[in-house]
């Protein structure tokens, strides 16, 4: 998708709690559709949602990290507890201070960064695209996980390179992959496609490419486009 | 040789000349500039160049022969690995991450599969000899992995002879690994739940046979560099990178533990069994490349202490399960050693041809559709040879990771090299890389 073709830039901030709860359904058993299903699976729907949010008391260490982020946001942080990993979910508008804290709050002391993870959604309406950051604090050896979210109609996330100058490449690599755009950053250019490069690749709606193979006289089909189980 | 003062004005500062220099004709080169009245010169090393590691770009600016800019140019690699993860089963994505740090492909493979394994909740499950499996294969890779490391950075600097030994022990690495897994690279041995294969026989003589080798080797690279004075003339004080540096760029591994810091993932947060394992964390305190050989030196004796271990636990471990017991999740059919070799085993072939329909399915099923791991997101870190190496693996429920991740502490070490090299000399910036230690395969993923 190239920069043109966007949609109107809004200044809607997004909206729900992107990063947990429904994210969307599936249909079917094996991903087939169209092939006269007599099974009754083709009628199966499965609602796809990823861990809901946390609610006090969270145990271990994680309610001292909340008590000390509140301070900085002035509000409940929402926690997702899943799979033993602690996940703050913030808007974009307050991700700067709470890293800033998050690195300089003596009870928190997250000193290493270890860089910032895209992830598109495109079926979270108002929230397509996010920004994974996981830090890590030496001092008390814990790890915590930020995640924060931008409209695709307005791809901006803050750049915590004043912070965390790790986040430089990362930050770039994030841009590169799926166009987020990182306000702030000293350079915010590609770096792993070809500078002139026409579209995000990691994004869902750019396709993997590839053409059939034959084989033996069959013919392969590209691996996107295969008969998918998901 | 040749200049031009068209292209010049293309991509540079006006009035600016362009030289590009094709291989021996440095001469006409040097004359050429004693007639420009400019001292400032910016060399494009690489992406094709013997001492970059793989086709790293180096855009230095210079004044005479003093660094006043570095900037890397990365990307030339880039193969998509990450994207490509997105249309195959959990189980192939072994296949794509080996790939990566081509170096390290069992540390990629383990921080991959420990990541999925959280998600799927089977940490706890996978068996005793599969974790022990796991930290002899890393441990044996990080010896391979240090050993091109000090051989590269060796050649890079005339030491040809570290180079020609380096390589020589590294390929008694790679023979066991060929031994144990089938291949010397790319194994996707390591899988969600254990590994791929039982150890074959005799594989522990030879790990024995190695490790007896190895503890006469490694000191001749000590007696050959560790006091020899063109080596520490050419490696000490050169990129200096202190404690405070390396946290705000990120930077893990050796360069970490040069600066005297004992930070070790295998220590500080043992996965896979690390804490079960008797070894020492090596630190130096000089901050340059020649602490980081020195780390890298005792790290491999180190992870011989370790490999001397795994060994010995495996050995009272004969016949116990390599995967987990849920075969929902366990690949449904092991190899076995048939009159031509390593194969599909035959009774598993008898058993879901010719015995049960419901083993036919379950077969089918598992290898073509693949199992569902539960929505959510995990983040894996391990301490491969360059340092902290994360897989933050994001599940939809699917049987295809919906986005993975790799946090690859090449791609982030790699950032330090405009501070190791500005201000120095240009012959330092050889250096100053190879004491970072980057694999492009990683860089770009």
């Amino acid at each position: 998708m190239s920069d043109d073709t966007l949609p109107e830039a809004t200044t809607e901030s997004t909206t729900g709690f992107p990063g947990s709860g429904e994210i969307g359904a599936r249909v079917g058993m094996f991903g087939v559709t169209g092939s006269g299903d007599t099974s009754g699976y083709g009628g199966l729907v499965r609602t796809v949602a990823l861990p809901p949010l946390a609610t006090r008391p969270y145990g271990e260490w994680y309610d001292q990290l909340a008590d000390a982020v509140t301070d900085s946001l002035g509000e409940e942080p929402r926690v997702v507890l899943h799979a033993g990993e602690l996940t703050l979910i913030v808007r974009r508008e307050q991700l700067a201070a709470l890293m800033q804290q998050l690195r300089d709050d003596a009870r928190l002391r997250f000193e290493l960064c270890s860089g910032v993870s895209g992830v598109h959604y495109p079926e979270q309406t108002g929230a397509e695209l996010h920004a994974v950051y996981h830090l890590l604090s030496m001092t008390f050896n814990r790890r915590v996980r930020v995640e924060t979210s931008a409209p695709d109609s307005d791809p901006h996330v803050p750049s915590l390179v004043s912070v965390y100058p790790t986040l430089d490449w990362h930050e770039r690599e994030t841009y590169d992959m799926f166009g987020l755009i990182f306000d702030g950053h000293p350079s915010m250019t590609r770096i792993l496609m070809p500078d002139d490069w026409v579209g995000h690749p990691q994004r869902k709606d750019y396709p993997l490419g590839g053409i059939p193979v034959d084989y033996h006289g069959a013919t392969i089909a590209p691996p996107d486009q295969r008969r998918t189980y998901a | 040789m040749s200049t031009s003062h068209d292209t010049a004005a293309d991509f540079d500062a006006p009035g600016s000349t362009v030289f590009t220099a094709t291989g021996q004709d440095w001469d006409q080169l040097s004359d050429l500039l004693k007639e420009t009245p400019e001292e400032r010169v910016v060399v494009n090393m690489g992406p094709q160049h013997p001492s970059t590691h793989g086709v790293l770009r180096l855009i230095l600016e210079l004044e005479g022969e003093n660094v006043t800019e570095a900037r890397c140019g990365i990307g030339y690699l880039h193969t998509g690995i990450e994207k490509n993860m997105e249309y195959r089963s959990w189980v192939q994505g072994t296949t794509f991450v080996t790939r990566m740090d081509y170096l390290a492909p069992l540390f990629n493979e383990t921080a991959y599969v420990l990541g999925v394994e959280r998600l799927l909740g089977i940490e706890a499950d996978v068996p005793e000899k599969a974790q022990v499996m796991r930290v002899l294969l890393m441990e044996l890779n990080r010896i391979s992995s240090h050993l091109v490391a000090i051989a590269t950075g060796g050649m890079e600097i005339g030491a040809l002879t570290v180079m020609t030994i380096g390589f020589r022990e590294r390929e008694l690495v790679l023979d066991l690994f060929e031994l144990i897994t089938g291949l010397r690279m790319n194994h996707a041995f390591i899988r969600p739940g254990g590994v791929a294969q039982d150890l074959p026989p005799g594989a522990l003589d030879e790990i024995r046979d190695f490790i007896a080798l190895m503890r006469k080797r490694l000191p001749e690279y000590a007696a050959l560099c560790n006091a020899n004075p063109i080596f520490r003339g050419r490696l000490e004080g050169v990129g200096h990178l202190d404690l405070e540096g390396c946290l705000a760029l990120g930077i893990t591994g050796p360069i970490l533990r040069s600066t005297g810091y004992a930070w070790d993932l295998r220590k500080t947060q043992p996965y896979s069994g690390y804490e079960d394992y008797d070894f020492d964390v090596i630190t130096w305190d000089t901050a340059d490349s020649y602490g980081r050989f020195r780390v890298r030196l005792a790290e491999m004796d180190e992870s011989l202490r370790i490999v001397e271990q795994a060994a010995d636990r495996l050995s009272r471990l004969e016949g116990a399960p390599v995967m987990v017991a849920d075969k929902k999740i366990a690949w449904p059919s092991q190899l076995a050693i048939g009159t031509d070799g390593m194969g599909n085993s035959l009774d598993h072939i008898r058993h879901i041809m010719g015995e049960s329909m419901e083993a036919l399915i379950h077969h089918f099923k598992l290898v073509t559709e693949g199992f569902r791991v539960p929505a959510g997101q995990s983040y894996a870190a391990i301490e491969s040879p360059r340092g902290e190496l994360g897989a933050h693996v994001v599940s939809d429920g699917g049987t295809r990771p919906y986005r993975v991740h790799f946090r690859d502490p090449s791609f982030t070490n790699l950032q330090a090299t405009s501070v190791m090299s500005e201000g120095g000399m240009v012959a330092d910036v050889i250096v100053a890389i190879a004491s970072i230690d980057p694999v492009m395969g990683g860089v770009d993923r």
